[in-house]
């Protein structure tokens, strides 16, 4: 994967696979103290302890469509040779929380790339599941939670292409305001 | 602390110079992207921004974008699959930016199956 949001996608997508609801994302950019962590929750089905232990093996997964499954092992790659680490904690029924951490100035970490896109893709694809996205710059916070923006009136629908497309706009604007607020 | 609420939503629709009235009724035309972590390397997301822009000119509100997973061809990825009423689905392969517009034109909107592309009807 180019940048780490595609990885963020990919892991929430498995969450929303996995029977989830309500996946809470989180990018924590921490400069000072150089360390990236990313965090990827969902309320899904959890996973088996036996396959929690196989994690990083690509060639153990719960999917039926074929005998490899990349997502996990990729990221735990890529998390691994930043001089940072992968931890999940998954719970059968309740869900599962996926940590993974870099070295932020490390030579060998991908970009984080567009976040924007990776958060507006997940909204419009999975209209029935509610996404937080928090995006913090050396302790400032950016906040989006689609529980809320769902309250908002009937004709705001985070379905409605138009919407989604300025969304997408709005949030880059914010997470480079973010970037360039030195506090 | 910066937040994202449903004013700045509100802000975002006015800034939306179209008078988007609302159609609510059955979706005419379906299309899955699809992003399993195979589609996703292979640039799946780079194709939804693409189906997105082209969703926000068009301003068609019968028309549905969902994702899912891997359907199993990973070597044809990007996949999307265009399901129009009363017509077969049609499963595009190698999609990009560029296919996924003319696809987006001719097939979604006008209803000719673009056959370069297809991988297979279902």
């Amino acid at each position: 994967m180019r940048e780490l949001s595609l990885h963020i996608l990919d892991i929430a997508e498995n969450g929303i696979t996995a029977g989830a609801n309500c996946i809470h994302i989180s990018v924590d950019e921490a400069r000072s103290r150089n360390v990236l962590t990313l965090k990827i929750q969902d309320n899904g089905r959890g996973m088996p302890a036996d396959k929690l232990e196989k994690l990083k093996d690509p060639f153990v997964t719960s999917r039926t469509t074929r005998r490899v499954g990349l997502g996990l092992p990729l990221l735990a790659a890529a998390a691994e040779r930043c001089e940072g680490n992968i931890d999940v904690k998954t719970t059968p029924g309740i869900g599962t929380d996926v940590r993974a951490t870099f070295a932020y100035n490390h030579i060998d970490r991908a970009p984080i790339g567009d976040m924007a896109s990776t958060i507006t893709t997940l909204i419009l694809g999975n209209p029935n599941v509610d996404f937080v996205y928090t995006h913090i710059i050396d302790g400032n916070e950016f906040i989006l939670d689609t529980r809320e923006l769902k309250e908002g009136p009937a004709d705001l629908s985070l379905s409605d292409p138009m919407v989604i497309y300025h969304l997408t706009q709005r949030i880059r604007e914010s997470l480079s305001q973010l970037a360039t607020n030195q506090s | 602390m910066a937040k994202l609420t449903v004013d700045d939503l509100k802000k975002i629709k006015e800034q939306t110079s179209k008078a988007t009235s609302l159609r609510h009724g059955a979706a005419n035309v379906k299309i899955t992207v699809h992003m399993g972590t195979c589609g996703i390397a292979a640039g799946a997301r780079e194709v939804m921004n693409a189906l997105m822009e082209e969703m926000a000119e068009a301003d068609r509100q019968d028309i549905r974008v969902v994702t899912s997973g891997c359907m199993g061809m990973c070597s044809s990825e990007p996949n999307v699959t265009v399901e129009r009423q009363d017509a077969e689905p049609i499963v595009y392969q190698h999609m990009d930016s560029n296919r996924m517009r003319q696809v987006f034109k001719r097939h979604v909107l006008l209803g000719e199956v673009q056959t370069d592309f297809a991988l297979a009807k279902m």
